[in-house]
């Protein structure tokens, strides 16, 4: 089982509660990647967002800064907002990464968690279907082929167009992301190509049929082999204890539903709701090395999936208790999951 | 028995199939295209119900639920539905799903312009305040005190009634607010929308969604 993190940036708060710098929010990623790296995760995720709160905007970037200051850890988006950005230009980023990396560089391509992109780069969401299709299509169709000869509606069409550089180990790994739809499993288990479902509420164990569903499409379509995985990206946050872990995270945790709801209409959150996702089988992993251990290894037993990857810092988790929770994930939480799956 | 037809196999579909299954409906669902394109998926994520294209799916059913995306409402065919109850599951969500001119510049309700295109029809307003995950979950027995309330809008009494007796055999008390006009009162941004409430809290807000709105009109017409 691969353990990992993954981030859209968190600016950090001023006493008063304002934020405070966006390039600060990028270098303590950075730095967040790098702590990922030397305690031995295996995963780190840039999620592209786009606001104040979360800048982390150019994921491409922040991944070739971190190839180069990285050993063993692989490298992605989680996710990619393809729609609103040029296949090309996306491939070509992470490509250029990979290389740096020595070939620990993925893509995984999906919706994204916020709408932002859109009239930032002047793209329509009513047109995400066909955006996201086409654009998936070609980004494809580059990483199989050194030449590329495309046409769609969304983009120029290329003739016989070289796109480089090429990935060290030939073409890069690129994962569908999504919230867990039945037809989107369809789409990602047609393709053949791996799937991480991003679980931020509601009870993980019941995405076990999505994943089976996932599975056996793929098989019906004739694919198989390593290429056929699930991943899970989830939201928590681990400390030595569980009470730690759960005072240090609900403040952030709060500010960010909170505003969510203003904009999405939901209530206001409550510490009850917050205690009830706290707890098994909730979907927040926050807790104590053995506590969160367990419920990996427990919702393996559901979904079979090879990775499991949280995402820590929201609305102004200080640096430290960040950084304290990566090493943590890393030094006793991954060799007790080990242990764990081992046994079964 | 009565038969559910079902357009729309996603998330909605999917736990609105499982939640009639347990109740003893027979479920008929369809996506946009074969019925053996969604063969699988019907096995695995909603055991018990048939998969079918929308054309049989309608055809047999005697209630017929509409949870496609609703930038894709244009797709589903009015002839099809036209005479039969339908559950109009669908909402507009602007922040979520990106603003949309069909909606977006016009003073009627997202079910309204919906039963313009699915005329003949008849649309009940119902199953789009609660969370696809919840459907599933927070249904509870007749009687019990907690139970949650779902809110129901129609012109076309019979076919509330229809509605109704489901929403109450999926676990939840059926509240009717109104004509479909009245829809406005559970659309995203609204209290009921955003909350879990029993049957006497969505009477209140029903009354209070009311109250806001004649204070409005009033305001119009003396301004
Ligand atoms: N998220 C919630 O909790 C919630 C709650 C209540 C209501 N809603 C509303 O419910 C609606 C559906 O949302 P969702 O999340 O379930 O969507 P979804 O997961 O994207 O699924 C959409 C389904 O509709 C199918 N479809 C598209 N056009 C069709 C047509 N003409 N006839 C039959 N099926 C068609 C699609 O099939 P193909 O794959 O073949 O295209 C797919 O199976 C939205 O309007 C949403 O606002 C959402």
């Amino acid at each position: 089982m691969e353990l990992g993190v993954y981030s859209f940036g968190d600016t950090q708060r001023n006493p008063d509660g304002s934020l405070r710098s966006t390039a600060e929010a990028i270098r303590n990623l950075f730095d967040g990647i790098v702590r990922a790296d030397e305690v031995g995760l295996d995963y780190f995720g840039v999620g592209e967002h786009h606001t104040f709160e979360m800048p982390a905007s150019s994921p491409g970037s922040l991944i070739a800064a971190a190839a180069a200051a990285t050993t063993q850890i692989t490298l992605g988006s989680s996710v990619s907002v393809l729609s609103t950005d040029d296949p090309v230009r996306v491939f070509q980023q992470f490509s250029t990464a990979d290389a740096i990396s020595g070939g620990r560089v993925e893509i995984t391509a999906g919706r994204g968690s916020s709408t932002e992109s859109f009239p930032l780069f002047g793209y329509e969401l009513a047109n995400y279907d066909q955006l996201y299709e086409e654009k998936l299509d070609l980004l494809l169709n580059i990483n199989a082929n050194e030449r590329v000869t495309w046409s769609g509606a969304v983009r120029p069409a290329l003739h016989d167009m070289a796109v480089v550089p090429r990935p060290a180990s030939g073409s890069l790994p690129i994962w569908v992301g999504t919230g867990g739809s039945a037809p989107s499993s369809v789409r990602a288990g047609r393709l053949g190509m791996p799937v991480v479902y991003g679980i931020i509420g509601g009870v993980p164990a019941q995405f076990a049929p999505l994943a089976e569903l996932y599975r056996r499409t793929a098989a019906q379509a004739g694919h198989s082999g390593p290429s056929i995985k699930v991943g899970v990206a989830a939201l928590g946050m681990i400390a030595p204890t569980k009470e730690e872990a759960k005072d240090r995270w609900y403040p952030g945790w709060r500010r960010t539903f909170e505003s969510l709801g203003a904009v999405r209409g939901w209530r206001a959150p409550t510490r009850t709701q917050f205690d009830a996702l706290s707890e098994a089988p909730g979907a927040y992993y926050v807790g104590g090395p053995d506590d969160i251990a367990e419920r990996i290894a427990e919702l393996h037993d559901h979904l079979g999936h090879s990775r499991h990857f949280l995402q820590m810092d929201l609305g102004g988790l200080p640096q430290e208790h960040f950084l304290e929770s990566i090493t943590l994930l890393g030094t006793e939480v991954k060799p007790r999951v080990e242990r764990l799956l081992a046994k079964k | 028995m009565t038969t559910l037809g079902i357009l729309g196999a996603g998330r909605v579909g999917t736990s609105v199939a499982r939640a009639a299954l347990k109740a003893g409906y027979t479920v008929n669902i369809a996506a946009s295209g074969a019925a053996e394109d969604i063969a699988l998926l019907t096995e695995v994520m909603t055991p018990g119900a048939t998969a079918m294209t929308a054309a049989d799916a309608v055809a047999s059913a005697d209630l017929v639920v509409v949870a496609v995306p609703l930038h894709k409402y244009r797709s589903v065919d009015p002839n099809l539905l036209s005479g039969k109850v339908v559950i109009d599951a669908m909402n507009y969500w602007a922040p979520i799903d990106g603003t949309q001119d069909d909606f977006e510049a016009t003073d009627l309700t997202s079910s309204e312009t919906i039963a313009d295109h699915l005329a003949g029809a008849r649309l009940v307003k119902s199953l789009n305040h609660i969370g696809y995950h919840e459907l599933e979950e927070h249904g509870r027995p007749s009687g019990d005190p907690n139970r949650r309330a779902l809110a129901v809008a129609s012109d076309d009494d019979d076919a509330a009634a229809l509605v109704m007796e489901l929403i109450d055999r999926l676990g939840y008390d059926a509240v009717m607010a109104g004509p479909l006009v009245a829809g406005a009162a559970f659309q995203p941004g609204t209290n009921i929308f955003g909350g879990e409430l029993t049957a006497p809290e969505l009477l209140d807000e029903l009354a209070r969604h009311r109250e806001r709105h004649l204070a409005n009109a009033e305001f119009q017409r003396t301004a």
